[in-house]
């Protein structure tokens, strides 16, 4: 059984996704998404406990060897991004129901959950996988999904948004393609352990540069680094709560983790920055992003805006540890993964249940809600100080691993940026937070009903552990410091 | 784990988090309760205790006492009892919640052994505090903000300085450091930034007036205070302290005398008290060390004496503007009474707190022949009694009747004011009870005669000089006007500043648009202004841009391989 946990992550949530379609009914679908992003979860947590240590499975797809078969190959980076994205995924499983509910057609929710079932497949998928062409395959698969999913937001912006995002998404897709292509055709291989053997041979190419900048920009438009972030705001304000919250959490980190395994692990960082602009040229970007992602999060009027602005900026915070090269930025890079995971998830989750109970996500909306729902306004603020990295919260952790590696660079002015960044962030939840606290409650209509058990449970399950990461973050920095030497190590 | 929250701060911490889920009756107990039984606990522990977890990656020191942060924890810790007690009357749970939590985090700040461990709770101080200005209400918010940012901005100073000094000596223990230490001056200039020195104290005038009558008392004590014992562990003799304490102690004296808000003359004052710390820090010997951790216990309880007795005030009244106050004694004789031995206190009249802590850096200053500083600190001691003596007395309680006739001040307030009041003159009559807890051995009498006949003089003099200046009608008088400081560069001629450069700037970007646009013969729609507003809303991105955008930095990647 253990021997056949790889395949079973990617396989649970794909099974689940038929099932959905199968039952057809609203409950049934959720029941069947959250068992089986419960069982998911339940796979990672076992594959993060064999390869913390460092240990190195591999699994080969229908028996065939690589690098001819399709590999699964994981170690501790890939785990952890399995473990973020499929612990998201069960977390919010309870909020689901109640939200989906309210904001989904009643005959298209056990479509909606499939999709997301779908989504969530491809997310794991590329995380898992050690195959490149396979990677693209659940890149698709992912995104697809997520188009649909986007356009079925209750406002019919969505259907603009997930247009862009869909060019964009194309686009990058097919950059990385391009990318896969060119490294094929010099090497005659796709797996990615294998391929790591063979394109030192081809140093000096060309074809090995054009491929990695292709597979470079592909990446990065599908994390949405500045300035190819201009798909995200709009695709995470108008898709539906549990979306928004689920690709915040998980797809920007995915894609985060595709640029780094093709940085360091297929094309080795000391080829890959050899000499080279890359690292500087990524440094520059993400410490744009981290300034102006904030402040135009500043002057968002819809929170779900200003939330997918912040994460413009954290993304920053993200590719700032990768562009360092050193293990330090690479454990802050991964530990932030999780971090801003948890904190973003937070948030947004604590915006779906005001979008439940207010239907909208405006600032006015928010008046005044810290009193009316008091343990959604107090997610909401543990939520906001994790992002703002505020002691004894997991943004914290991340903060200062962050700020340690850039110190141990003398890179100052990057301290500089991050130090701006996070003091704008305190403007911008400043801002929330006292709209929810501090104002009058707007006279518009709000459902009577209280909000229901579950969606509390998820929000504080969320908040709850941006605490215990602050607290206690020993266990994840020990998987992180184990990921940043295995990539720097060289070790596919 | 375990290691972190054995600490008598927790009690504090811990208390503050539980009490908004409390009802009225436990909140009150818990509120002077919890900072006596964390007295009590700090009060058995001995000395010196050290306790080491591990964090981060590197081994740190949740707890550390010795004499120095001894005497700092035990007066916080009265100081949250005192200020906790002028509080039991609120029904709100904010305010109480905010004022344990950061009365929690400055006592675990002292007791912090190292620089993470100090960042932690640096940056804990500043949220809680910045809660209690928040509690007062909506209208606060934009000054909660700006102190806010000015206090992060400190920790973050705190942070970088951590890091540059772990980085370059593998040790982060908060022990002596100067300014030739690595990250020695960004460590500094974050102290420097909560000790309020010269130019970097806007916040203090900014942000403690702001707060409710009891937000002041809670404020007053902890944030300088942590900052001055920060200094006296890590900069001790340091030079340059000497110079800007001495500055410190002397200009906001100005801004005292002519401002009318008279929780901002405090403040002021406040600013005034810590220059004679800092000077006692820079002078870094044994007996100026004493002095400051004197002076700093002495000034906790008079001034919170000084803000509860101005908190009464405005708790009654609604205002505490000197122009509109007046002939208060007769509805506040108690307030009255507390307030004139506050403000002895402050003046260091012979028999009161201030002049046994004061002499003893007027001392230590005087054996380092620094006779230039000594006549400063004498300029300023004369001042202090001028405004805090003096000026805050005369115009709430006395001058002008205002023809005000209200209730006393209620019984919570006038128990902790005539306790902290009881305290000023207990130490002042019987120093050795003050002298008995500093981190040195006291060898010192502060009562011979010539200091007390110094003082008197001084105090005369100055009092001599009000009159005259009363009289004559030279006096500034109570006005209501906005006095202009410092912060006027960075909230009026900055922000213009930078608004010039943004119009400039978006003028330069919508030219090149237009050139760029007209060489497409395309027109750009919509006036200047709302372009600039929809990049800043951010939805300026057609699909054609978001695709424009993936082929520049592709090109630009491409261009950095073949280049």
């Amino acid at each position: 059984m253990t021997a056949q946990l790889p395949a079973l992550q990617i396989l649970l949530p794909m099974l689940a996704s038929a099932l959905c379609v199968l039952l057809r009914s609203p409950a049934g679908a959720w029941l069947c998404f959250t068992l089986a992003t419960w069982a998911s979860f339940a796979v990672s947590v076992l594959l993060v406990l064999a390869t913390r240590s460092g240990a190195i499975l591999s699994y080969e797809m229908g028996g065939w060897e690589p690098p001819f078969g399709i590999e699964l190959r994981i170690d501790a980076l890939n785990a952890f991004v399995l473990l973020i994205v499929s612990g998201m995924a069960a977390v919010m499983a309870p909020f689901a129901r109640s939200s989906v509910l309210a904001e989904i057609e009643q005959t298209r929710v056990y479509l909606f959950y499939a999709l997301v079932l779908l989504c969530l497949t491809g997310l794991l998928g590329i995380s898992i996988t050690g195959d490149a062409f396979n990677l693209f395959v659940f890149l698709e698969i992912s995104s697809l999904s997520s188009y649909a999913i986007i356009a079925m937001g209750p406002n019919r912006r969505a259907l603009l948004a997930a247009f862009q995002y869909l060019i964009m998404g194309t686009v990058g897709g097919t950059f990385i393609l391009i990318g896969i292509g060119l490294m094929y055709m010099l090497t005659g291989t796709l797996n990615m352990a294998d391929l790591a053997e063979r394109l030192p041979a081809m140093a000096d190419s060309r074809t090995e540069k054009a491929a990695l900048g292709f597979i470079v920009v592909g990446a990065s438009i599908k994390l949405a680094l500045f300035p190819l972030h201009a798909w995200l705001p709009n695709a995470y304000a108008y898709a539906p709560s549990l979306v928004s919250a689920l690709l915040a959490a998980t797809a920007t980190k995915v894609a985060a983790y595709v640029l780094i395994r093709f940085i360091y692990t297929v094309f080795l960082p000391e080829r890959a920055f050899d000499g080279l602009m890359l690292s500087e040229l990524m440094m520059a970007l993400a410490a744009i992003a981290m300034i102006a992602g904030s402040v135009v999060a500043i002057f968002q009027h819809n929170v779900k805006l200003l939330l997918a602005w912040s994460s413009i900026a954290q993304i920053g915070y993200i590719v700032l540890g990768a562009a360092l090269v050193t293990t330090a930025g690479l454990a802050a890079t991964t530990l932030h993964l999780l971090n801003h995971a948890v904190a973003k998830g937070c948030l947004f989750l604590a915006l779906g249940v005001i979008v439940w109970k207010t239907g909208g996500a405006r600032l006015s909306d928010l008046a005044g809600l810290g009193r009316t729902l008091p343990w959604v306004g107090a997610a909401f603020v543990i939520g906001a100080l994790s992002l703002i990295g505020v002691p004894f919260t997991g943004g914290f952790i991340t903060k200062w691993y962050l700020l340690v590696a850039v110190a141990e660079q003398e890179l100052w002015l990057l301290a500089g940026a991050v130090v701006l960044s996070s003091l704008l962030s305190i403007i911008y939840m400043g801002r929330v937070i006292e709209t929810l606290y501090f104002r009058a409650p707007s006279q518009g209509t709000t459902r009577s009903e209280p909000v229901p058990v579950l969606m509390l449970t998820s929000v504080w399950l969320l908040a709850l552990l941006n605490v215990a990461i602050g607290s206690y973050s020993e266990p994840f920095a020990a998987i992180a410091r184990t990921a940043a030497g295995q990539l720097l190590g060289g070790t596919p | 784990m375990l290691a972190w929250l054995a600490n008598p701060a927790w009690l504090l911490i811990g208390a503050g988090l539980l009490l908004p889920l409390l009802p009225y009756r436990l909140r009150q107990g818990l509120l002077v309760l919890a900072p006596l039984l964390a007295a009590g606990w700090l009060w058995t522990m001995p000395q010196p205790t050290v306790v080491t977890a591990m964090a981060l990656g590197y081994e740190l020191t949740p707890l550390r006492l010795d004499g120095l942060a001894f005497v700092f924890a035990l007066i916080f810790l009265i100081a949250a009892m005192l200020a906790g007690l002028y509080m039991l009357h609120l029904r709100s749970r904010m305010e109480p919640a905010s004022a344990l939590v950061y009365a929690g985090a400055a006592v675990a700040a002292v007791l912090a052994g190292d620089l993470i461990t100090l960042f932690v709770y640096w940056e804990l101080t500043a949220l809680a505090s910045a809660l209690i200005i928040l509690a007062n209400g909506p209208q606060t918010y934009r000054v909660t903000l700006r102190y806010l940012l000015i206090q992060v901005s400190s920790g973050l100073l705190l942070m970088a300085g951590a890091i540059v000094h772990i980085r370059a000596t593998g040790s982060a223990a908060f022990n002596e450091l100067g300014l030739d230490a690595a990250g020695g001056w960004l460590i500094f200039a974050a102290f420097g930034i909560k000790a309020a020195f010269p130019l970097l104290h806007n916040w203090l005038q900014d942000a403690y007036p702001a707060a409710s009558p009891s937000g002041t008392v809670v404020l007053s004590a902890f944030t300088t205070k942590l900052a001055i014992y920060a200094l006296a562990r890590s900069y001790a003799g340091t030079d340059i302290l000497i110079p800007i304490g001495a500055v410190m102690t002397a200009f906001p004296i100005f801004y005292a005398v002519i401002e009318n808000d008279l929780r901002r003359v405090l403040a002021y004052s406040l600013n005034n008290q810590l220059g004679f710390m800092v000077v006692g820090v820079g002078i870094g010997s044994e007996l100026a060390l004493n002095g400051t951790a004197a002076h700093a216990f002495t000034h906790i309880l008079y001034k919170a004496l000084l803000f509860m007795s101005m908190g009464a005030v405005l708790y009654r009244v609604g205002t505490v503007n000197g122009s509109q106050l007046g002939g208060l004694y007769r509805s506040m004789p108690y307030t009255t009474v507390f307030c004139i031995i506050g403000a002895a206190s402050i003046s260091a009249f012979p028999l009161f707190s201030g002049f046994v802590s004061k002499s003893l850096i007027l001392s230590a200053v005087g054996y380092e022949g620094a006779w230039l500083v000594w006549l400063v600190l004498i300029f300023a001691s004369a001042g202090v009694f001028h405004h805090s003596g003096i000026k805050i007395p005369f115009f709430a309680f006395f001058a002008h009747d205002s023809g005000i006739r209200c209730q006393e001040a209620p019984g919570n307030m006038l128990l902790a004011m005539g306790l902290t009041a009881a305290a000023c003159i207990g130490i002042g009559c019987a120093p050795g009870l003050l002298y008995g807890l500093l981190p040195y051995p006291v060898d010192y009498a502060p009562y011979t005669g010539s200091h007390i006949l110094s003082q008197m003089h001084l105090l005369l003099f100055s009092a001599l000089a009000f009159t005259v200046l009363m009289r004559t009608g030279i006096y500034p008088p109570e006005l209501r006007s906005t006095n202009l400081d410092f912060d006027w560069v960075y909230r009026r001629w900055a922000p213009a500043v930078i608004e010039r450069g943004m119009s400039g700037l978006a003028a330069a970007r919508n030219g090149l648009h237009q050139s760029l646009n007209q060489a497409a013969r395309r027109h750009v729609q919509g006036p200047r202004g709302k372009r600039v507003e929809s990049i800043l809303a951010g939805h300026a991105w057609t699909t054609g841009s978001m695709v424009l955008a993936v082929t520049l930095v592709l090109v630009l990647y491409l261009l950095s391989y073949f280049s």
